[in-house]
C-alpha cells in the first residue's frame, strides 16, 4: 500500500502553517526593527518600547481588520465607516465610565459605572449603531452602502465634535462628549489589579536588574500582552464563525445573495447579524486602542483610520483571517511606522542638509542640477510622503493583486473536521472513482 | 347625487391607504418635510423667523448648491459611464483650485514677491490674497485667467490619472475601481500638502456689494456672489449645449446605457471616456476655483469635505444625469443652509446634508431623474 498523506497531519500542518506565517512575519519585523534600533543606538529599554509600540499597533489594526474581514471578506458588506463604529464604542465607554461628579476644570461628568460594564456598554452601543446603519441600508448596492457608511462615520465624528453635545442632561444624568476639546479619561485603570500582582512586580524587578525598565514601561508591555491575548480571541471567534454554518451562509451571500435567498435563507437577518457582530468587534478594538491614553478627541476618528484598515485588509487578502493579521503586520511595520524609522536611520547615517521652506525653493535649484534641496525637502516631509505612498500602494494592489496575499483561498466549508474520514471510506471513494472512469 | 363623489373619495382613500401601508417610511419623511415647510412659512408670516436671515440662508445655500451642482456634473458623468463612485473627485476639486489660484497669484502679484511662492499660493504666509488685492473687481484678468487655468490644469491631471490608474482597470468592476479611487484620493491630497503645504490661507480681498432690502433687513450680495452665479450658470448652459447639440452627448447616453452595445455599434468608447474626464475634470477644477473665490480661503481638505455633499447631490438627482446633479446640488445646498433655521450652531448643517443623502439612498436610491442619464 502506497503511503497516503494522513489528513489529520495535513490539517494540523495547515493550521501550523497559518500560525507559522504570522509568527514568521512578526519575527522578521522584530529582527528588522531590532537592527534599526541598533543602528540608531537605542538603549535596551528604548528597543523594548519600539517593539512594544509595534506589537500594540499590529494587534489593534489586526483586530479591526479581522472585524472588517467579517463584513467585506465574508459577507460582502462594503463598510468604509470603520472609524465611526470605533468612535461609538470608545465614546460610549468613556461616557459610561467617567466619574459622576466631575473633578477639576474642563471636565464633564459621566455615569460612573465600573469599567467592565462600561466596556460592555461601548461594545453594545457599537453593535446597535451597526444595526441602525444596516437595517435600512441592506437593500442597497455595495457602492451606495459604502457611501452610507462613510456618511454615518462623518456624522458620528461631527456629532462628537458639536458644541451642543459638549455637556448635556438626559434622564436626569448630566454627561457630555466634550465637543472638539474631547474627554479626559479620569477613571481608574482596571489593569491596576494586574499591576499589583506580586508576579508582575517580581518580573519588573527582575528585568530591572539587567536593563533600566520603569514601572510604566512594564505596565505598557503588560497591556500589549493582554491585547495579543484579545487578538487571539478575535481570531478564534472569527475563524469559528467563518467555519460555522452561519459563516457558510455569509460566504454564500457574498457570492450570490439571490441564490442564497432562493435556497430559503433569510439573507437580511444574516447580513444584519454579521454586520452587528463586526461593528461590536470594531467598537471593542476602538476602546482598546485608546484606552491607556490620557483622553480622546474626535479627530482621532478621521477617515484615515478606515483607510489604514482597508489597506491592511487588502494587503492580507479579503476573505482570510490569517491574511487580515498578516496585512495588519505588513501595513504597520512597512507603511505606518516604517517610513519614519527609515527617515531616522538615514538621518543618523548621512546628513541631508537644511531643508528648504517651500516646494518651490526645493525644485528651483534642480534646474541648476542641484538636487540636495529637493532631497532634503522630501526627507523633511516624510510624514506627508508616507500618505502619498499608502495611496499609491492601494492603487498598485488593486491593479496588480486585488486578492492580496491570502485572498480567494479555498477554505474548508465543513463545520466538522474532515480528518475523521477513515481509510475504508477513502478506499470506497477511490473504487467509485475508478468505476466511474471505466463507465466512460 | 353624492354617489360618484363618495366613490371617488373612497377610491382615493383606499389608494392613499395602500401608499401609507406599502411605504410608511416615505410617507413619514414626506409629512416631516411638509411640517417643516409649514413651520417655515408660518414662522416668516408671523415674524417668528427673520425673513432676511432666511433670505441669507437661501442665498448661501444657492451659492453652495451651484458649486456642488457644477462639481457634481463630472462625478455624475463618470459614475454613469465608467460605473464607479470616484472618491478622488473631491481631491480633483482641491488640486484644480490650488493650480488655478497659483496662476492668479502669479498674475496679480507679478514682481511683488518670489515667483515660486506665488505659484504655490503663498505657502509661507508672507503674501496673502488680501495683500495682493485679489478680487473680481480689483484684478478681473487674474481671476479669469486663473479660472481657465484651473479647468485646463485639472483636465490634464485627470487625464493623466485615468491613463495611470483607471484605464488599466477598465473592466475590473465598480468596487475595485472605487477602492483604487480612495487610494488616488489620499495620494493626491497629500501631494497637494507636499507641494502647497497644509496651511489654510486667505485668498481674496473683500468685495463691494449691494444690499437687497428684504422685509425686516437686507441681503448683502457682493461681486464674488455675482461672479459665482454667472460663471456656474454659464458653464452649466455650456455643458447642456455640448451634450445636446453634439454627437458626444448621444454617445455618452449610449455608453452609460450599455457599454458593450455601444462598442459594437461603432461608438469609440475610449474617446467618449476621455471626453467624459475632460468635461468632468474641467468642471470640477473650475468649481473648486470658484468655491475658493467665494469663500475667500483655501486649504487642502475642502474638496474632500465637499465630496460627500456632491455624492448626496448626484444620488439625489440620479446617477448619470447632468440636470439631476445640478438640481440635486441646489436642493442639498439650500437644505443644508436652511436646516440652520431649526438646528443650533454651525456644526449641524453638514450632519443635516449627510442625513438627507442617507434618506434619499434609503427612499429613492435610483434618484429623482433616474433613467434620463446625461440628458
Amino acid at each position: 500500500m502506497t503511503e497516503r498523506p494522513d489528513l489529520r497531519t495535513l490539517a494540523s500542518d495547515l493550521l501550523a502553517a497559518d500560525a507559522a506565517k504570522i509568527a514568521g512575519l512578526m519575527l522578521a519585523i522584530y529582527v528588522t526593527y531590532i537592527l534599526v534600533g541598533v543602528i540608531l543606538g537605542y538603549s535596551p529599554g528604548g528597543m523594548v518600547n519600539t517593539l512594544r509600540r509595534l506589537t500594540f499597533l499590529v494587534a489593534i489594526y489586526s483586530m479591526v481588520a479581522l472585524a472588517l474581514n467579517l463584513h467585506w471578506g465574508y459577507t460582502g458588506l462594503f463598510n468604509i465607516g470603520v472609524a465611526g463604529f470605533m468612535a461609538v464604542g470608545l465614546y460610549t465607554m468613556a461616557m459610561l465610565a467617567k466619574p459622576a461628579v466631575p473633578t477639576g476644570g474642563a471636565q464633564y461628568a459621566g455615569l460612573g459605572l465600573p469599567i467592565p460594564i462600561a466596556i460592555l456598554g461601548g461594545v453594545v452601543a457599537a453593535a446597535l449603531a451597526g444595526f441602525v446603519v444596516a437595517l435600512p441600508a441592506l437593500r442597497l448596492r455595495a457602492d451606495y452602502f459604502a457611501i452610507v457608511t462613510i456618511a454615518f462615520a462623518e456624522i458620528v465624528r461631527l456629532l462628537y465634535t458639536a458644541a451642543p453635545f459638549q455637556e448635556f442632561t438626559i434622564f436626569g444624568y448630566t454627561t457630555g462628549t466634550g465637543g472638539g476639546r474631547g474627554l479626559l479619561f479620569n477613571f481608574r485603570d482596571p489593569m491596576v489589579g494586574l499591576y499589583e500582582l506580586p508576579i508582575f512586580e517580581g518580573a519588573t524587578a527582575f528585568v530591572n536588574r539587567f536593563i533600566e525598565f520603569s514601572p510604566s514601561q512594564a505596565q505598557a508591555v503588560l497591556y500589549t500582552a493582554v491585547l495579543v491575548v484579545v487578538l487571539a480571541a478575535y481570531y478564534l471567534l472569527l475563524k469559528r464563525t467563518g467555519e460555522s454554518p452561519f459563516g457558510r451562509v455569509l460566504k454564500a451571500i457574498r457570492e450570490d445573495e439571490e441564490a442564497t435567498n432562493a435556497l430559503g435563507k433569510n439573507t437580511s437577518a444574516f447580513k444584519i447579524k454579521s454586520f452587528m457582530l463586526g461593528c461590536a468587534l470594531m467598537g471593542l478594538a476602538g476602546i482598546l486602542w485608546q484606552f491607556r491614553r490620557a483622553g480622546i478627541t474626535p479627530s482621532a476618528f478621521r477617515p484615515h483610520v478606515t483607510f489604514y484598515i482597508w489597506i491592511a485588509l487588502i494587503i492580507g487578502g479579503a476573505g482570510s483571517n490569517t491574511g487580515s493579521i498578516l496585512g495588519a503586520g505588513i501595513f504597520t511595520a512597512g507603511l505606518f511606522e516604517g517610513p519614519q524609522y527609515l527617515r531616522r536611520v538615514i538621518g543618523s547615517q548621512i546628513s541631508v542638509g537644511q531643508p528648504p521652506g517651500t516646494f518651490a525653493d526645493a525644485v528651483g535649484p534642480m534646474f541648476a542640477l542641484n538636487f540636495q534641496p529637493i532631497v532634503a525637502y522630501l526627507f523633511n516631509n516624510m510624514l506627508t510622503l508616507q500618505f502619498v505612498f499608502m495611496g499609491v500602494v492601494l492603487v498598485w494592489l488593486m491593479q496588480n493583486r486585488p486578492e492580496g496575499l491570502l485572498g480567494h483561498r479555498t477554505e474548508t466549508a465543513a463545520a466538522v473536521p474532515l480528518r475523521r474520514r477513515s481509510d475504508e471510506t477513502a478506499e470506497a471513494l477511490a473504487r467509485e472513482e475508478t468505476e466511474e472512469a471505466s463507465d466512460r | 347625487m353624492g354617489g360618484p363623489l363618495m366613490a371617488a373619495i373612497g377610491e382615493s382613500y383606499s389608494r392613499g391607504r395602500t401608499v401609507v401601508e406599502e411605504r410608511p417610511f416615505e410617507v413619514l419623511v414626506g409629512l416631516a418635510g411638509l411640517l417643516l415647510l409649514f413651520d417655515l412659512v408660518s414662522g416668516m408670516a408671523t415674524g417668528r423667523y427673520s425673513v432676511s436671515r432666511i433670505g441669507r440662508f437661501v442665498w448661501d445655500g444657492l451659492m453652495y448648491g451651484l458649486i456642488i451642482g457644477l462639481a457634481g456634473i463630472g462625478l455624475s458623468l463618470t459614475y454613469g459611464i465608467l460605473q464607479f463612485a470616484n472618491f478622488a473627485h473631491g481631491d480633483y476639486i482641491t488640486s484644480g483650485a490650488f493650480m488655478g489660484w497659483g496662476i492668479t497669484y502669479v498674475i496679480a502679484g507679478w514682481g511683488s514677491a518670489n515667483f515660486g511662492h506665488l505659484l504655490l499660493v503663498a505657502p509661507q504666509g508672507n503674501v496673502t490674497g488680501g495683500l495682493l488685492e485679489i478680487g473680481i473687481t480689483s484684478t478681473p484678468f487674474a481671476v479669469l485667467v486663473g479660472l481657465v487655468a484651473a479647468g485646463l490644469a485639472t483636465i490634464l491631471l485627470v487625464l493623466l490619472l485615468d491613463r495611470i490608474v483607471y484605464r488599466p482597470m477598465r473592466d475590473a468592476g465598480g468596487i475595485p475601481l472605487l477602492i483604487a479611487s480612495i487610494g488616488v484620493a489620499f495620494a493626491l491630497r497629500y501631494l497637494v500638502v507636499l507641494v502647497y503645504s497644509a496651511r489654510t490661507r486667505g485668498t481674496t480681498l473683500r468685495q463691494p456689494g449691494t444690499a437687497i432690502p428684504l422685509v425686516d433687513g437686507s441681503l448683502l450680495v457682493d461681486a464674488h456672489d455675482a461672479t459665482l452665479l454667472v460663471a456656474t450658470v454659464a458653464l452649466m448652459v455650456g455643458v447642456h449645449l455640448l451634450l445636446q447639440r453634439t454627437k458626444l452627448g448621444k454617445a455618452m447616453r449610449a455608453m452609460s446605457d450599455n457599454r458593450d452595445l455601444a462598442l459594437i455599434t461603432g461608438i469609440p468608447t475610449e474617446r467618449v471616456i476621455r471626453w467624459t474626464w475632460i468635461i468632468g475634470g474641467g468642471l470640477s477644477g473650475m468649481a473648486g476655483y470658484l468655491m475658493v473665490l467665494w469663500t475667500g480661503t483655501i486649504d487642502f481638505q475642502f474638496g474632500w469635505l465637499l465630496l460627500l455633499l456632491i455624492f448626496a447631490a448626484v444620488i439625489l438627482g440620479g446617477i448619470g444625469s447632468v440636470y439631476g446633479a445640478i438640481f440635486g446640488g441646489l436642493v442639498i445646498g439650500i437644505a443644508m443652509r436652511l436646516s440652520l433655521v431649526w438646528l443650533p450652531t454651525g456644526d449641524f448643517d453638514l450632519v443635516a446634508a449627510f442625513g438627507i443623502m442617507i434618506l434619499v439612498l434609503l427612499l429613492k436610491p435610483q434618484g429623482l431623474f433616474a433613467g434620463r442619464t446625461t440628458a
